[in-house]
């Protein structure tokens, strides 16, 4: 039988946390796009914020098996429009990763995350979390691996990569061994230094992004135009910050796109390294918030959907922040709940869904 | 659904697993805070300096270009506001996509504006590449309209030189041009950056570091696409300094008019004090060309055309003088004591040294009086054998040959005197008798520019008082800017040469010959009706008899030469013309009267010149003081009437009045000049000259003998000041001199009584 659930199993101390993030999102995506023609994009920010909380307590009320359930067609539908955007989707900045929809636009990519986080956690449920053979780790990898193809072409290498963690953490929990493992690594290894020096699989300009953030000043008007104004902004900020709406290289343009990819660059100008360390323990306290309702879980299949949700957070926000304090090249990855978009805001308020989901019903049965 | 996959219940993750993971996570957030750390902590200072770098920008603010006027403050150069377009690649989204637009809107050649954007190729892409000067209304709203499609585009305002037009005094004046890589790797061009204006030639790179003034900057805030968002303050420009030039228009445009199309150069020159008056150099350029940048077709005209129309030939063109070259040769034959009993034989040339030297004609027995106005090259040939190569030579150095005259152009060309050590260091030959003998009338080896030759030609008629030449007035100038400019030019300068007495009656009276048509002077046709205008021809041959057959297209024509001076001792106007191709001296000379008729004209159209208004039919009231010759007592005053047409009258000593004053005796720091007059300072009764009575201040003779000065003064009388009224007519005559003083026009004086000690007004030095 199915006990009534109450909000008072929602986990409120995790969105307390989530909350306070989005509120200095807002500050930060007000501060940054000041003067400029995006200067209601807080407001906006705040409609998906709502959005977002709306759509998370709405999928915490599904019953997360439920989810797991539908995640392969939700898988089927993804590959079809992963194939569709790149045919009929909307061009921007060079690349096919967008449906124009009323004037919203839609990318596929970032909710393919969520339904690969589902299927992979519902993979390696079903496989009980016992040893897996050379058969099952490689259904894996092709379970993860046609739809990341589908994005790398459209192409969007950033979200590409996202997808990894997913994968690794699945297979990492879902009881590979030692030694499977090297050899999966060794074979990638050789894998990734093929494609690089192929030079088919990546574009020029992708593998000089990716290797800009060296040496920026090799190319200081070029890729590392990027990498080195977001330095700037990181180390104008000192200790203390120059305020809010203070910050030079946010408010002369100096930090690109300083409202999305690189809102934390800007936050780190305005309010300095005291400001960074606040918002890094925000993370931090989340993501230590989140496995602990991975280990409260009441199956197998919860706790790896959480901790898949951790994974894909936790490499959202390493390599962001990397990428900000030059750490990690410039991959386009936006950071959950600071970042302006909607698509991004959504997926992962629907992730904190999913969590709050399972934790809802860790005494359930 | 629910029952479909396989109850996994109590299968659960190894906690270890999961501990691990939250070790990875702290680990890699300490990774991170140790990054903002570094930028944060560490490099605050750094990287809060690079986003002030990136934040605030200079923005020049040009100085205006000082202007030149003319002695007369004349404006020659002027500036005129311009508006310049430059790209700045970085702050386009698409230059090369945009460039067949701005081609269309700023009326350029596409082709063009890509050659330019590709020589700059190297540059920073915030570099701003000049693609436009000048631009017109038109193009500037182009440019306004466009902002936002192009936002690589920017507008400078700044001022641009304005020059006079075709070509006037396009060689004195110089231009101004962006200044060179190599130029910036000269020390001189320490202070100069990258895109600077600066002088290139004449008196704009002379004289640069003045007329340039100073950039000021404004500092402002801008944002990554360079709009200015704020501003912090502004360091003022400093105008660079307007410059008198010592060039008087009215003889310039007269020597410019004289030379015409003509291959040549004029100069004009105040041999008292070096002041240039006119220059001009043919074929010219019209500087105006380059204010604006030059494009490449018409520089490499100008740079390849054989008439060479950048060099200013008054200064560098290094040409053999001709017979000019024969005053030379006289001031060494007289002072060495060879020429004065020289008596030559003409039969149309001599033969030395088994070669015959042609004369053009016969022109029987010569001595030194004839010899320079008929120009008898048989009687300098024999000098020149007589001297010798190094004698010559050594009165050229003197006279300033060989050398720069120190001119404060830029460029000065040496010219050429041979000698037997000249020979030995550039040859390594030794020097042959024979090769004196032409040297003698300005040929061989020897080379002069028209300004040594001016220089030398006024010093010798100034009793050896050699100046160096200038166009702009050192007395404007900072110190420290005219010890530079000096210390810059080593070598020649003002200079004194001591010669005889009866050198320079002859060399001066020679040259007096050679515009006097009775004497039979080979400038006959160039005398000057009531001026005393005396000079020396020349013609000299470009190549040999031999050498002009195998030169079939190239214009042979000899070289025309002449110099002349007003009055022919102690001159105040000296005028050399170079006439290239010009056939005969005689040519060169025509062109000389010119100038020199203008210059007299504009001295006779002064106001305060006596001698002008000596020259109407009323006599002019003057006011006079002057103190005794014996120096003993005061003053002596008078009232004078000035009367030009009385040119037979004699000049006598002023007869001693009664004693007006027991004053302080006059200084004898007499300025006289050409008509023996020179204002001194101006008070309330007029204008007062002083003079001393019979003669010019450089006669030493007259100087001891008539120790008086008068104080003459011009302009209306005042009742109240000269009540006396009775008139006594006294005529003044020159004491007899070995230099009489020909400029010095008869005056006759009427003046009336004594003048009360009351009635003097103290000269100003006086008032204690």
């Amino acid at each position: 039988m199915r006990r009534m659930l109450t909000f008072r199993d929602f986990d409120w101390t995790l969105l307390a946390m989530v909350l306070v993030l989005c509120t200095i999102s807002v500050m930060e995506v007000y501060s940054a796009t000041l003067h400029t023609r995006f200067s209601n994009f807080h407001t906006k920010q705040v409609f998906w914020i709502v959005g977002g909380l709306v759509a998370m307590f709405i999928l915490s009320k599904v019953d997360y098996h439920k989810l797991i359930d539908w995640s392969p067609w939700a898988y089927g539908i993804c590959l079809v429009a992963l194939a569709a955007v790149k045919l009929v989707g909307h061009k921007a900045l060079g690349a096919k990763r967008w449906f124009a929809f009323h004037g919203f636009q839609f990318q596929p990519s970032e909710w393919v995350k969520l339904v690969l986080v589902l299927v992979v956690a519902r993979y390696f449920a079903n496989l009980g979390g016992r040893n897996l053979t050379w058969r099952e780790i490689f259904k894996a990898l092709a379970l993860v691996g046609v739809p990341m193809v589908l994005v790398l072409v459209e192409p969007d290498l950033g979200t590409t990569l996202i997808y990894m963690p997913v994968l690794i953490a699945g297979l990492f929990l879902g009881g590979i061994s030692l030694r499977q493992s090297l050899i999966l690594m060794t074979c990638a290894v050789v894998l990734i230094g093929g494609a690089w020096s192929s030079g088919k699989v990546l574009k020029p300009y992708q593998k000089a992004r990716l290797t800009s953030f060296v040496n920026p000043d090799n190319d200081p008007k070029g890729s590392g135009y990027q990498v080195r104004q977001s330095l700037i902004a990181v180390g104008d900020g000192g200790i203390w910050g120059k305020g809010a709406e203070k910050g030079s290289q946010t408010q002369g343009y100096f930090l690109p796109i300083p409202y999305t990819d690189f809102i934390f660059a800007a936050f780190s100008e305005e309010h300095g390294f005291v400001g960074a360390i606040l918002v890094l323990l925000l993370y931090f306290f989340i993501l230590m918030r989140l496995i602990q309702n991975a280990q409260t879980a009441a199956d197998l299949s919860g706790s790896l959907i959480i901790m898949g949700i951790v994974a894909v957070l936790t490499f959202q926000i390493a390599v962001n922040v990397g990428m900000v304090i030059g750490f990690m090249p410039v991959t386009g990855i936006p950071l959950p709940l600071m970042s302006y978009g909607g698509s991004s805001v959504l997926f992962t308020f629907l992730a904190l869904g999913v969590a709050m989901n399972v934790r809802m019903r860790r005494f359930v049965n | 659904m629910v029952s479909e996959h396989r109850d996994n219940r109590g299968e659960k993750i190894p906690n270890i697993k999961l501990v691990a993971v939250q070790w990875g996570i702290l680990l890699l957030m300490l990774a991170l805070v140790a990054g903002l750390w570094r930028l944060q902590v560490l490099g605050a200072q750094n990287f809060r300096s690079l986003a002030e770098q990136n934040r605030i920008r200079k923005v020049p603010v040009l100085a205006p270009r000082g202007k030149l006027f003319d002695r007369d403050n004349r404006l020659i150069v002027d500036n005129y506001p311009s508006v310049s377009c430059f790209l700045v690649r970085e702050q386009g989204h698409n230059v090369d996509a945009d460039l067949p637009l701005i081609a269309r809107g700023l009326n350029l050649d596409l082709d063009q504006l890509r050659a330019t954007l590709r020589h700059y190729r190297g540059e920073p892409g915030y570099q701003p590449i000049p693609i436009k000067q000048d631009m017109t209304a038109d193009e500037s709203a182009f440019v306004a309209a466009h902002r936002n499609e192009l936002p690589e585009l920017e507008t400078i305002d700044e001022e641009r030189r304005l020059y006079p037009r075709d070509g006037f005094a396009a060689h004195l004046i110089g231009y101004v041009g962006e200044v060179s890589e190599d130029d910036l790797n000269n020390p001189r061009y320490a202070t100069y950056e990258p895109g600077d204006v600066v002088g290139k030639a004449g008196v704009e790179e002379t004289y640069d570091a003045l007329l340039r003034g100073e950039d000021g900057a404004r500092d402002v805030i801008v944002d990554s696409h360079g709009r200015e968002v704020g501003y912090l303050g502004t360091q003022h420009a400093v105008p660079g300094k307007d410059l008198n030039l010592t060039i008087d228009l009215d003889v310039q445009k007269a020597a410019e008019l004289a030379l015409g199309p003509r291959e040549g150069a004029v100069v004009a020159m105040d041999p008292r004090n070096g002041e240039i008056l006119a220059m001009v150099s043919h074929p010219g350029f019209d500087p105006n060309a380059f204010a604006v940048r030059i494009n490449r077709t018409e520089w490499s005209r100008l740079v390849t055309d054989p008439a060479h129309p950048l060099m200013n030939r008054a200064i560098q063109a290094q040409l053999a003088p001709g017979s000019t070259f024969k005053i030379l040769m006289s001031l060494a034959g007289l002072e060495e004591g060879v020429a004065q009993d020289m008596h030559v034989f003409c039969a149309g040339g001599a033969t030395f040294y088994g070669q015959f030297h042609a004369c053009d004609r016969h022109h029987g027995t010569v001595d030194i009086e004839h010899a320079i106005p008929w120009s008898c090259d048989t009687f300098f040939y024999t000098l020149a054998d007589k001297l010798g190569i190094d004698t010559i030579a050594r009165y050229a150095h003197e006279v300033g040959l060989g050398q720069r005259t120190g001119i404060d152009l830029p460029n000065e060309a040496t010219g050429v005197v041979p000698s037997t050590d000249w020979k030995l260091r550039n040859f390594h030959e030794k020097w042959y008798a024979g090769e004196t003998i032409s040297v003698g009338i300005g040929q061989g080896p020897v080379t002069v520019t028209p300004i040594q030759l001016t220089r030398m030609i006024a010093g010798i008629a100034s009793d050896g008082h050699f100046v160096r030449p200038h166009v702009v007035d050192p007395a404007q100038l900072p110190q420290e800017f005219r010890s530079a400019l000096y210390d810059s030019f080593p070598g020649s300068g003002a200079a004194t040469v001591s010669m005889q007495n009866s050198t320079w009656m002859t060399i001066t009276q020679g040259m007096a010959g050679a515009t006097d048509p009775t004497q039979g002077g080979t400038a006959a046709a160039s005398h000057l009706d009531g001026i005393d205008f005396a000079g020396k021809t020349g013609t000299a041959q470009i190549a040999s008899h031999a050498a002009i057959k195998l030169m079939k297209g190239v214009d042979t024509r000899p070289t025309g030469w002449f110099v002349g001076v007003i009055p022919r001792r102690n001159p105040e106007f000296v005028v050399c013309v170079l006439f290239q191709h010009g056939d005969w001296g005689s040519n060169a000379a025509r062109l000389a009267t010119y100038v020199a008729a203008a210059y007299v004209d504009k001295q006779r159209r002064l106001e305060h010149n006596i001698l002008e208004q000596a020259g109407q039919t009323k006599p002019v009231e003057v006011g006079a003081l002057w103190s005794n010759p014996d120096g003993k007592g005061g003053f002596q005053g008078g009232h004078f009437v000035v009367d030009g047409a009385a040119v037979d009258g004699e000049l006598q000593n002023a007869e001693a009045g009664k004693d007006a004053s027991r004053g302080p005796k006059p200084q004898s720091d007499v300025a006289a000049s050409m008509y023996g007059l020179k204002s001194v300072r101006e008070n309330s009764f007029g204008q007062i000259f002083r003079v001393r009575i019979g003669g010019s201040s450089s006669l030493q003779a007259a100087e001891s003998a008539q120790n008086s000065e008068v104080a003459l003064a011009t302009g209306p009388l005042k009742p109240a000041l000269w009540p006396w009224a009775r008139v006594l007519t006294q005529t003044l005559k020159p004491v007899p001199s070995p230099k009489p003083a020909p400029s010095l026009k008869p005056v006759r004086f009427e003046f009336t009584g004594p003048i009360q000690p009351a009635m003097i007004v103290p000269r100003r030095e006086d008032v204690p």
